[in-house]
C-alpha cells in the first residue's frame, strides 16, 4: 500500500509539474539564439570559408550547435579562440591544424597587367571588394579587402597575389614593454 | 525577531555555505572567473534557492510527511528544484532577454548545484519552520553569493599575476578558495547570543 | 594679484634644468644642405604633396595641401628645388617612414608673396581657412591644427581663454625664451585668438620659475593695451599639461569624455599665438619654430630652426659632449629616444636632449608592483595607475578601460616617483594602442559583414528574379502550346482534349528545362571558351571544391551576375 502510495505521489508530482513545465515552454516561447549573434561578433568577418562553412555566420550557427569546435578559424587566430572558449565555458585549445595557420594580415593584390577580366575574382569575393568588369582589368579595393584568399583560386592567369599588409605611422603599436628599447620617460632625470 | 536576525547572519557569514559547509563547489570554481558571470550566478542562485526552499518545505510538509513518505525527500526535492529552474528559465527568456543575456548558461546549471538541494536538507534536519526556512535559503544563497563575488574579484586579479607555473589556472583557485574559507572561520561563534 | 588660484592634485617637481639653456638668445639656425619636410606633421589627415621632384619652390611655398578638416597644410622652409619625395624616416618612436618632401635649399631664401591679412574684416570661417592653409598647429607638443581647435563649442559660451606659457617639463625653454624675446607678437597672437572666440576673460598662466618671461609678457600686455591677465602658477610638474592648467587658472575640472570647450574653456600654447600671428600679420605660414637644444651639450641654447632641418645637422650647434648615445626629442619625462639622427625637426619638436648615461642613468629593473599607491598620490588626474598598470599588463583591456585608462595624459609621474622602477606609461602606452586596434579591426569586422550579408542578399535576388522571368517565359510558352493543341483537337483529332492539353503542358515544361539548360551551358562557356583544356579543368575542380564547402550555390553560372 505504502509503496503504491509513494509511485501515486511522485507520478502526481511529475504531471503537475511535467503540466506547468509544458505549458509554460509553449507560452513562454522565444525565437532566435541570442548566442549565434555573440559568437558571430566575436568572429574575424573574414567570410573566407576556412573553417569549412560558407561564411562567419554559418560557422557561428555550427558553433552554437554543439557542430563545429571553436578552434576552427586562422584569420580570428588564437585570441579569437581564446574568446571563443571564454564566451562559451569552453576549455581553450590551439587552432587546429587542419583549418590553416594563423598569418599575418594581407590583403589581395591584383598584378594588373595579366589581368584579363574574367570577373571570377569578383564573383568570388565575399565582401564586394573587387571592382570591375567583363573583359576589363579588375582592381582590390585595399581598405575593404578582408584577405580571406577566396579570390586567389579562381584566378585562371593567376595574377592575384597575398600582400601582407606593412606597418605604418597608422597602424604601428606601442610593444608590450618587456625586451623593448627604453624610451625617455623610463630614464627620467634623478 | 533577535532569532532571525541571527539565523539569517549566521547562514550568510558564520555557516557560509560555500565556504564552511563546503557546499555548491561546482558553480564557486566554475564561474568564478569573471567578475560580471559571478554577479549572474549570484543573482540566479539567490532567487532560486529561495524559491526551493519554500517550495521543499510545502511539499515536505504537506505532501511527504501526511503519508510518511520521508524517505522520498531527496528524490522529490531534485525533480522539483529542476522543474523551478526550468520554469524560471523559461520566465526569464520571454520576459527579459537582457537577464536571460546575463544569467545565460548560469541558470540551467543550478539544477545541479548541490547547495541548492542542500540547503533545504539542512532545513529538515534542523526542523526549520517555514519562515525559518526561507530566511535560511535566502541567507545561504546571499552568503554564496557573496563569497562568489569576492573570489571572482580575486581570481580575476590573480589572472594578471606572474604566477608559478605549477600553480597556474585552478591550484592557485583552489589555493585562493583555502584562504578564503580561512578568513571566514573567523565569523565563527558571531551567531551565538 | 586678485587672482584665486586652484591646484591639481598630485605632480611631482622633478629637476628643472632650465638655467643652462637660457643663458644666450635665440639664434638663428643656419641651412642644413638638405630639408626634409614630412608632410604628415600634425594630428589628423596626411597633407596631400602638391609639388613634384624637379620642381624649385619659394620659401613658404604651399607643398602639402591639407586633407579633411582635422589636418593642417605643409610648406618649403626655404628655396630650393624639390629632389625627392618619398619615404624618410621622421622622428616617432617607432622609426617608421612616411612620405617627405626633401628639398635642396638655393641658400637665396626668397619667398613667396607675403601680404598682411585684415582679419577683423573677415569672417571667422575664412580666418579659420587661413590658418589651416598657413599650416598653424599647436606648438606644445601634440601639434593638433589649431583652426580646428578655434570653435566654440554649440551653446556654450566661451568663458575663459587660456594661454599656455606654463612650460612645465624640465630642460625645454623654447617658450620661456619666445615669451621673453617675443612676447609682443606672442600679445598680438592671443588677440588674434581673443577676436575668433570672443571670451569673457584671457589667462596666461606661466610657471612662477619664469620670472623674466612673466614680466616681459606682463609689460607687452601692457603695451598693447590689453586686458590679458598674466598669472604666475606654482611650479609643478605637470602644471603645463592643458587641463592641469585649466584646472589651475579656473577651478574648472575637464570631465573624462568632455572637451574644454564644452565648459567654455580653450587653451593654446604661447609659440601658436606666435605663429598663428606670424601668418596673419605677415602672410608667414609656420615654416620655423624654437627648438631648445640642451642635455648633454657644452653650449645648450635655443635655436630658430627651419622645419625639416636633419637633427644631425643641428645637434653639432649645441656642441654635444663625446659621451653623447642619443638623443631625445621632447622633454624627459613625455619625449622618447629618437630612432636614428637623421631625422628632421618637425612642427612638434620642441625641445632636443643630448643622452647621456651619467646624465640619464639607466632605469633599474622592474620589480613586482606592491600596489603601494606612490602613483596614484603623483597623478595629476587623479587616476589609480596601479590599477591600470595591472590590468594592461594581465592584457585585461575591459578592465584598464574600466580603470579610465583613456583618460590618462601619459605624463609620466607615476613612473617617476614609483619605488618599484615599472615603466608604468609604456604599459598604458601598450595598452591603448592595443585598444585602438582592436576598435579600428571590429569596425573593419563591421563593414565586412555588412557587404557579406548585402551580397548574399543580392545573389538570393537575382536568383529569384531569374526564376520568376524562366517561370512567366515557360507559361507564355504552355499558353501557346495549349492553344494550339486545343485548335488541333478541334479540328478534329480522336485524342481527348484533356491529354492533349496535359501533353502540351508536358512538352511546354520539358521544353523550358532544356532552354535554361541551354542557356545555361551557353553562359557557362562565354567568358573561358579561349581557355586551354587544362585551364578548364582546373577551373572545373575549382568549381567543384566551391561547391563542395558550399560556397556558391550548386551549378551557379560565372557569368550569372552580370546576366542580371
Amino acid at each position: 500500500m505504502d509503496l503504491l502510495l509513494a509511485i501515486a505521489i511522485m507520478a502526481l508530482g511529475a504531471v503537475v509539474l511535467g503540466a506547468a513545465l509544458g505549458y509554460a515552454s509553449v507560452k513562454f516561447k522565444v525565437e532566435g539564439d541570442p548566442i549565434v549573434e555573440k559568437i558571430d561578433a566575436i568572429l574575424p568577418q573574414t567570410q573566407c570559408g576556412q573553417c569549412g562553412y560558407p561564411g562567419c555566420k554559418p560557422y557561428a550557427e555550427a558553433i552554437a550547435k554543439g557542430e563545429a569546435d571553436i578552434n576552427q578559424c586562422p584569420p580570428g587566430g588564437d585570441e579569437g579562440v581564446r574568446k571563443l572558449a571564454d564566451l562559451l565555458g569552453k576549455e581553450y585549445k590551439p587552432l587546429s591544424a587542419e583549418h590553416g595557420q594563423e598569418k599575418p594580415k594581407a590583403v589581395a593584390v591584383i598584378r594588373e597587367e595579366l589581368c584579363i577580366g574574367c570577373t571570377l575574382c569578383i564573383q568570388a569575393c565575399p565582401v564586394d571588394a573587387i571592382v570591375g568588369a567583363a573583359k576589363q582589368m579588375h582592381t582590390v579595393v585595399a581598405s575593404l579587402c578582408t584577405g580571406c584568399e577566396l579570390c586567389v583560386k579562381p584566378c585562371p592567369v593567376e595574377c592575384i597575389d597575398m600582400v601582407p599588409i606593412p606597418e605604418t605611422l597608422e597602424t604601428w603599436k606601442w610593444k608590450y614593454p618587456v625586451f623593448e628599447i627604453k624610451p625617455a620617460e623610463s630614464r627620467k632625470v634623478a | 525577531m533577535a532569532e532571525y536576525l541571527f539565523l539569517l547572519i549566521g547562514a550568510v557569514l558564520v555557516n557560509n555555505v560555500v565556504l564552511v559547509k563546503i557546499l555548491g563547489l561546482c558553480p564557486f570554481m566554475g564561474v568564478s572567473k569573471k567578475l560580471e558571470t559571478a554577479y549572474g550566478m549570484g543573482a540566479a542562485t539567490t532567487f532560486v534557492l529561495t524559491l526551493a526552499t519554500g517550495a521543499s518545505f510545502v511539499i515536505d510538509h504537506y505532501l511527504l510527511m501526511p503519508f510518511g513518505l520521508e524517505y522520498l525527500r531527496t528524490l522529490s526535492f531534485i525533480v522539483t528544484i529542476a522543474a523551478i529552474v526550468q520554469l524560471t528559465e523559461m520566465v526569464i527568456a520571454k520576459t527579459s532577454p537582457m537577464l536571460q543575456q546575463v544569467l545565460g548558461i548560469y541558470l540551467p546549471l543550478i539544477t545541479t548545484n548541490c547547495a541548492v538541494l542542500g540547503v533545504p536538507l539542512i532545513n529538515i534536519s534542523h526542523a526549520h519552520g517555514f519562515v525559518a526556512s526561507l530566511l535560511f535559503g535566502a541567507g545561504s544563497a546571499i552568503g554564496f553569493s557573496l563569497v562568489l563575488v569576492l573570489f571572482a574579484g580575486i581570481r580575476e586579479r590573480v589572472e594578471g599575476a606572474e604566477v608559478p607555473l605549477p600553480f597556474k589556472g585552478t591550484a592557485i583557485a583552489m589555493i585562493t578558495a583555502g584562504l578564503m574559507s580561512l578568513a571566514f572561520m573567523g565569523f565563527a561563534g558571531l551567531d551565538r547570543y | 594679484m586678485l587672482q584665486q588660484l586652484f591646484r591639481f592634485q598630485g605632480g611631482i617637481e622633478p629637476a628643472y634644468h632650465k638655467q643652462e639653456s637660457v643663458r644666450e638668445p635665440i639664434a638663428q639656425a643656419p641651412l642644413p644642405p638638405r630639408l626634409i619636410i614630412p608632410l604628415h606633421q600634425s594630428i589628423g589627415g596626411t597633407p596631400r604633396p602638391v609639388v613634384a621632384v624637379g620642381d624649385k619652390v619659394l620659401k613658404g611655398q604651399l607643398i602639402g595641401a591639407a586633407d579633411g578638416w582635422i589636418s593642417a597644410a605643409v610648406h618649403a622652409s626655404t628655396s630650393g628645388t624639390v629632389v625627392e619625395i618619398g619615404p624618410r624616416r621622421i622622428p616617432h618612436p617607432s622609426g617608421l617612414t612616411t612620405d617627405c618632401v626633401v628639398i635642396e635649399p638655393d641658400g637665396e631664401a626668397r619667398w613667396i608673396e607675403r601680404a598682411p591679412l585684415d582679419y577683423r574684416a573677415m569672417a571667422p570661417e575664412e580666418v579659420r581657412a587661413y590658418l589651416q592653409n598657413a599650416g598653424i598647429v599647436g606648438l606644445g607638443g601634440a601639434a593638433f591644427p589649431s583652426h580646428a581647435k578655434l570653435t566654440t563649442a554649440k551653446g556654450v559660451p566661451m568663458q575663459e581663454l587660456v594661454i599656455n606659457g606654463a612650460e612645465c617639463e624640465p630642460w625645454i625653454t623654447c617658450d620661456d625664451m619666445l615669451m621673453r624675446e617675443r612676447a609682443a607678437e606672442i600679445v598680438a597672437g592671443i588677440g588674434l585668438f581673443r577676436d575668433l572666440l570672443q571670451p569673457q576673460r584671457v589667462l596666461i598662466g606661466i610657471e612662477d620659475n619664469k620670472p623674466e618671461a612673466i614680466a616681459a609678457m606682463t609689460a607687452a600686455v601692457r603695451a598693447a593695451g590689453e586686458s590679458f591677465e598674466v598669472i604666475a602658477v606654482p611650479t609643478r610638474y605637470p602644471a603645463g599639461g592643458a587641463k592641469q592648467l585649466i584646472r589651475v587658472l579656473t577651478g574648472k575640472e575637464i570631465p573624462a569624455a568632455k572637451r574644454s570647450t564644452d565648459l567654455g574653456v580653450q587653451c593654446f600654447n604661447v609659440a601658436t599665438a606666435y605663429s598663428a600671428w606670424r601668418a596673419v600679420a605677415h602672410g608667414e605660414p609656420l615654416i620655423s619654430r624654437i627648438v631648445t637644444l640642451t642635455g648633454n651639450a657644452d653650449r645648450p641654447r635655443n635655436w630658430e630652426v627651419p622645419i625639416g632641418m636633419p637633427i644631425d645637422a643641428l645637434l653639432p650647434l649645441a656642441a654635444p659632449r663625446p659621451d653623447t648615445d642619443g638623443v631625445i626629442m621632447g622633454g624627459p619625462m613625455m619625449g622618447f629616444l629618437i630612432p636614428a639622427l637623421d631625422v628632421p625637426v618637425i612642427k612638434a619638436t620642441n625641445c632636443l636632449i643630448a643622452h647621456s648615461p651619467s646624465l640619464f642613468p639607466p632605469q633599474p629593473p622592474e620589480m613586482p608592483c606592491i600596489r603601494c599607491g606612490e602613483c596614484a598620490r603623483a597623478c595629476p588626474h587623479e587616476l589609480q595607475p596601479m590599477d591600470m598598470y595591472w590590468w594592461s599588463r594581465a592584457k585585461n583591456f575591459g578592465k584598464a578601460q574600466e580603470a579610465h585608462l583613456f583618460d590618462c595624459i601619459e605624463c609620466g609621474c607615476c613612473a617617476y616617483v614609483c619605488p618599484a622602477h615599472i615603466p608604468l606609461v609604456q604599459y598604458f602606452r601598450f595598452a591603448k594602442s592595443e585598444i585602438w586596434a582592436r576598435e579600428k579591426e571590429r569596425k573593419l569586422a563591421e563593414g565586412a559583414k555588412e557587404r557579406f550579408e548585402f551580397k548574399q542578399f543580392r545573389e538570393e535576388r537575382e536568383k529569384a528574379e531569374k526564376a520568376e522571368k524562366l517561370a512567366k517565359a515557360a507559361a507564355a510558352q504552355a499558353a501557346k502550346k495549349a492553344a494550339e493543341a486545343a485548335a488541333a483537337s478541334a479540328a478534329g483529332s480522336t485524342a481527348p482534349p484533356t491529354d492533349a492539353a496535359e501533353a502540351a503542358k508536358k512538352a511546354a515544361i520539358a521544353a523550358a528545362l532544356e532552354r535554361a539548360r541551354a542557356q545555361r551551358a551557353a553562359v557557362q562557356a562565354r567568358n573561358t571558351e579561349d581557355l586551354p583544356p587544362e585551364k578548364a579543368r582546373e577551373i572545373a575542380a575549382i568549381d567543384a571544391r566551391r561547391q563542395q564547402a558550399g560556397l556558391e550555390p550548386a551549378a551557379a553560372t560565372p557569368l550569372g551576375k552580370e546576366d542580371a
